[in-house]
């Protein structure tokens, strides 16, 4: 990490000290942040990193005195640039807001407003708190966007919110905040909503832009986030919050290699990494954070913390000032720092537990042929003709969302689609479901064809082909308990004379397999957390011993330590009940963990397949190197090839011509990838790659420039 | 944009020609004998004189035919003769009416609709403060109120009390701007009270939901004063659904004043229907009904192109 000096010696540009935000439920007053410091310095980019209803959100913007009519600053102070900001009424707020302290938020659509331009509403910021006048706004806010490297900077400035991508937007979100040159930049979550090549482009830009000082003349910059793999690719200096209190604080390297905090132990832990072998399992955190109502009076962590002692139980560990800029909140640092402690948080390796039913299960598999999922030309588009756009002879142009796609998925493996938004992974795998009806092509189950649409398919061949959702919260019906909702297949696609009480029976062993409490049969899911309903859906789609399940981004909306303990269970399940995975992620880690066998999707073809090695590694298709190489790592001392996708993703109405990614492709050729279609080649292994660029050559440009040390 | 418009004015039309065959299939089925009405109710009426307005009417046609020429009549401008009032043609004497009614509206709309939009406003801005719920039971008390008794009210204070206002809204040639609105004003305002609770309840729904999305805490954050975070930002948002209650009261104040006019005694369209149904004065009622729906459809169609105008969204697509 290069630093030319050292920010800690600098005045911060703010500081929280003791500061304490509470928050009213009803009529009473409940603690949210407690006893939280924090200093940012200028050009310090400092990272606050928690899970969900950890308060991190409600801490950045507390910072920006910013809080919603049932919060309050309780007590401690915030100062900054010398000034005592809790003394500030609302008008004087009013002239920090937006000049002196600026927000670049997650949702970027939804923080612009849709009636007014893009150049409106960048110049209306420049004229309240600089002296331009419209015109001069207007022109200023164009060279802003020129500098957030936007292409043709005064149409964008023309355009109206829901006319740009998600990644332009934020770049003008990014442009805004900044041009005012404000001391302080508060970033919440920017970049979650963005694809992952994208958000590569936007965290390089943002890095660039608050090192500057010609822009951001010696700004300090708060990154807000739950992904630990951008906070280490970005930040300088990171604070970790558990239940609204400072956990830990360090520089970045310090924290990422030697944590000094169970909690912080725990969470690099139960990052998905690949792993050799089947039966290795990803560290977990027990247990659940604690509600605001519950937190606990002495060490808030200790109630799921491995190292807990009474003493931990009993009192509150002061946040400590180990060194500078260094905090640690426990009571056993320095056992941990010596190494005398052992958290015992790595990966672990267990060994297989066959069930009796299990065994039938495979048997019966085994006893069909091996392939479980065959899938031969698969088309999906999307759009209809309407009258008038016969009458006004326009040109038919569907959204080709899938377009003769192939795929097949053995026994007992885990097949991972990979592809961000647009690919058509999505579409694939409602249409394999039969939940979309395909326009064109073949499946097959165990060897049997089945038909594309969804009336048409048996009973056998539902029970057999299920799947989990991506968000939990809505694929649970919320007026039906959990019981009912897992006995609704057993009873509809199980054996059919079921008794009541072999039902229940059922239930329960379906909830102990997920490692829920028997006792949440009874319950509905607006008891439950994100996590427990996305193990409840795992449960029901387990329930009828299906052959095939696929699950669409299982864990996406999940936090970093119940996605460790969905995985896990994935894995285990997978064993235990001898099933196959069709499983769709953006997340490459989450990919290598579970899938033996990768097919990477861009704009409704599959670009290239083959193991999991193989595909990651070279020689790889252009886009998958693009795609490993924007995957933020969580080492801050590894920083992958810089390879970057210029441009936005083609609409899927306008597919480009030959190859689908010579629009964006880094080592295009030349005239051929526009205009023939890349051919099949053979990498060997059955790893198959989709381009026009030979495979020794591919591989021999490709090992030139590995990931390398910072 | 082409397609959205394209879609409303083709419903405009077919709209327009339902009614017409309704209209006309409707007045036709009117008991009563078509000539015996169209002499004004004459009862005595030679053989001869029956064939020559039984010709003149053309009741000898088939009945579509006749409902072709009755269309082919209206469209070219002639509306028929009354079958009052010595045989006057329809036309003029709707429109001096529908002129009448415009004013009315005109005053109306002009005084309920920035009345109504701030009390919205000001109703969500203190959303849930004695504010908001007297704004609330007022808008929503005056609504309840039938008509008559807001006018009889409001003529009993300005009128016979305090003799400000006239009592009746008589219109007499000659008339300035000035003595159109001192018989304006009084039913102006009964006509607002109607509106005013379902525009500012619109409005107040519309700010509040406004005011929950992620933009106003951009523009917050900018720092911008109250004033222009209300009314450049979210008022603009906010009023798009508002645009469509008040083209549905267009339809109203053009067809549906019947009570304040007869209250007044104002001359105006809706008076007019009501005495011509009673009349069985069918070319007027014809005509008169033609021209509300007329009204409503054009309001409507003009909420939509506004709404599209307004939306981005929908004009750039």
């Amino acid at each position: 990490m290069n630093q030319a000096h050292d920010p800690l010696l600098t005045t911060p540009v703010i500081r929280a000290d003791d500061l304490c935000i509470d928050y009213r439920l009803g009529k009473t007053w409940l603690n949210a942040v407690r006893e939280v410091s924090l200093a940012i310095h200028p050009m310090q980019i400092h990272g606050l990193v928690g899970e969900s209803g950890s308060g991190k959100s409600t801490l950045a913007l507390a910072l920006m005195r910013y809080m919603s009519s049932n919060a309050r600053i309780s007590s401690g102070t915030l100062t900054f640039e010398g000034v005592d900001l809790l003394s500030y009424s609302e008008a004087q707020m009013r002239s920090i807001w937006g000049h002196r302290i600026a927000l670049v938020p997650q949702d970027a659509l939804a923080s612009l407003n849709p009636s007014y331009t893009v150049g409106n509403q960048m110049g209306e910021l420049l004229q309240r708190h600089t002296d331009r006048s419209p015109a001069q706004a207007q022109a200023y806010a164009v060279e802003m966007l020129r500098q957030v490297k936007i292409a043709d900077p005064e149409l964008v400035a023309r355009r109206y919110p829901h006319q740009l991508s998600g990644g332009m937007m934020q770049r003008v979100m990014i442009a805004m905040a900044l041009s005012t040159q404000p001391r302080l930049l508060i970033l919440d979550e920017p970049t979650t909503a963005l694809d992952v090549t994208t958000q590569a482009v936007i965290l390089d830009l943002f890095r660039e832009l608050v090192r500057d000082p010609s822009i951001t003349a010696g700004a300090g910059a708060l990154y807000v986030s739950h992904d630990l793999g951008t906070v280490a690719q970005l930040c300088d200096h990171v604070t970790v919050l558990y239940a609204g209190e400072v956990m830990e604080s360090a520089p970045v390297a310090d924290l990422y290699v030697r944590p000094l905090h169970p909690y912080t132990v725990g969470l690099l832990a139960s990052l998905p990494r690949p792993i050799e072998g089947q039966e290795t399992r990803l560290s977990t955190i027990e247990g659940v954070a604690p509600s605001l109502a519950d937190r606990p009076h002495a060490c808030v962590f200790s109630t799921r913390c491995p190292a807990a002692l009474d003493l931990c139980r009993a009192e509150k560990p002061p946040l400590e000032n180990i060194s500078a800029g260094r905090m640690v909140r426990c009571w056993r640092w320095r056992e941990i720092e010596s190494g005398e402690l052992s958290l015992g948080l790595s990966p672990v390796t267990r060994s297989p537990q066959p069930i009796a039913e299990a065994q039938a299960a495979t048997d019966e598999i085994t006893a069909h042929p091996t392939r479980v999922l065959n899938v031969r030309g698969i088309t999906k588009h999307f759009g209809q003709r309407t009258w008038i756009d016969r009458a006004l002879r326009r040109k038919f142009r569907p959204i080709r969302a899938v377009d003769d796609v192939d795929l097949s998925v053995n026994v007992q493996s885990t097949l991972g689609v990979v592809g961000e938004s647009g690919s058509g992974k999505t579409t694939l795998a409602r249409c394999i479901v039969a939940l979309e009806t395909a326009d064109k092509g073949e499946i097959e189950l165990c060897g049997i064809d089945i038909s594309r649409d969804l009336s048409q398919r048996p009973r056998d061949v539902l029970r057999n082909l299920r799947m989990v959702f991506q968000n939990p919260e809505s694929a649970l019906n919320p007026y039906h308990t959990i019981g009912q909702a897992l006995k609704r297949p057993l009873r509809l696609l199980g054996q059919r004379d079921g008794r009541a009480l072999e039902l229940d029976q059922r239930v329960a062993e379906l909830l102990e397999s997920v490692r829920l409490p028997t006792e949440y049969a009874g319950r509905y899911p607006g008891e439950l957390s994100g996590g427990e309903k996305q193990r409840v859906a795992i449960a029901r789609a387990f329930a009828a011993q299906p052959a095939l399940i696929v699950a669409d981004e299982p864990t996406s909306s999940l936090d970093v330590s119940v996605q460790a303990v969905v995985l896990n269970l994935l894995k285990d399940l997978r064993r235990t009940n001898g099933v196959s995975y069709v499983l769709i992620s953006h997340d490459l880690d989450v990919i290598s963990y579970l899938a033996d066998w990768i097919v990477v999707m861009y704009l409704g073809q599959i670009v290239e397949q083959g193991t999991t090695q193989d595909v990651y590694g070279a020689p790889s298709h252009p886009y998958t190197e693009a795609l490993v190489s924007a995957h933020p790592v969580a080492d801050p001392q590894v920083r992958g090839k810089p390879i970057r996708l210029d441009g936005e993703v083609p609409s899927a109405r306008d597919l480009p011509t030959g190859c689908r990614f010579h629009t964006r492709c880094p080592r295009k050729i030349g005239p051929i990838c526009q205009q023939q279609e890349p051919p099949w080649q053979d990498a060997g292994n059955r790893h198959f790659i989709r381009c026009h660029i030979p495979i020794d050559e591919l591989a021999a440009l490709q090992t030139d420039g590995e990931a390398h040390k910072a | 944009m082409i397609t959205y418009l394209a879609r409303r004015f083709l419903l405009l039309v077919f709209t327009l020609l339902i009614t017409s065959i309704l209209i006309f299939t409707l007045t036709w089925l009117i008991p009563g004998d078509i000539v015996v009405l169209s002499q004004g109710g004459a009862r005595d009426l030679s053989e001869q004189a029956r064939a020559a307005i039984r010709e003149d009417l053309g009741l000898d046609d088939s009945v579509p035919q006749q409902y072709l020429n009755w269309l082919g009549s209206f469209l070219r401008g002639d509306w028929g003769e009354s079958f009052n009032r010595g045989s006057a043609p329809v036309r003029p004497l709707v429109l001096e009416k529908l002129g009448n009614t415009l004013r009315l509206a005109a005053l109306t709309l002009a005084i309920s609709i920035p009345l109504s939009i701030l009390l919205g406003v000001i109703a969500a801005l203190r959303e849930n403060t004695w504010i908001d719920s007297l704004i609330s039971v007022f808008s929503l008390a005056v609504v309840g109120l039938p008509e008559f008794v807001t006018s009889l009210v409001l003529i009993n204070v300005f009128a016979h009390q305090l003799d400000w206002l006239p009592a009746t809204s008589r219109v007499q040639d000659g008339y300035t701007l000035g003595d159109w609105l001192r018989i304006l004003i009084l039913p102006a305002v009964t006509a607002t009270f109607v509106l005013l609770g379902y525009v500012s309840r619109m409005t107040r729904a519309g700010v509040i939901d406004e005011l929950k999305k992620p933009y106003v805490r951009t523009v917050t954050l900018k720092g911008l004063p109250r004033r222009q975070i209300v009314f450049k930002h979210v008022l603009r948002n906010a009023l798009l659904p508002t645009i469509t209650v008040i083209a549905i009261s267009i339809g109203w104040l053009i067809g549906g004043l019947v009570v304040i006019e007869q209250v007044f005694n104002y001359p105006g369209l809706g008076r007019e229907l009501f005495d011509s149904i009673e009349a069985k004065n069918i070319p007027i009622v014809q005509s008169i009904v033609m021209i509300i729906v007329l009204a409503f459809s054009l309001a409507n169609l003009g909420a939509d192109l506004l709404y599209a105008l307004l939306n981005p969204r929908i004009r750039l697509g």
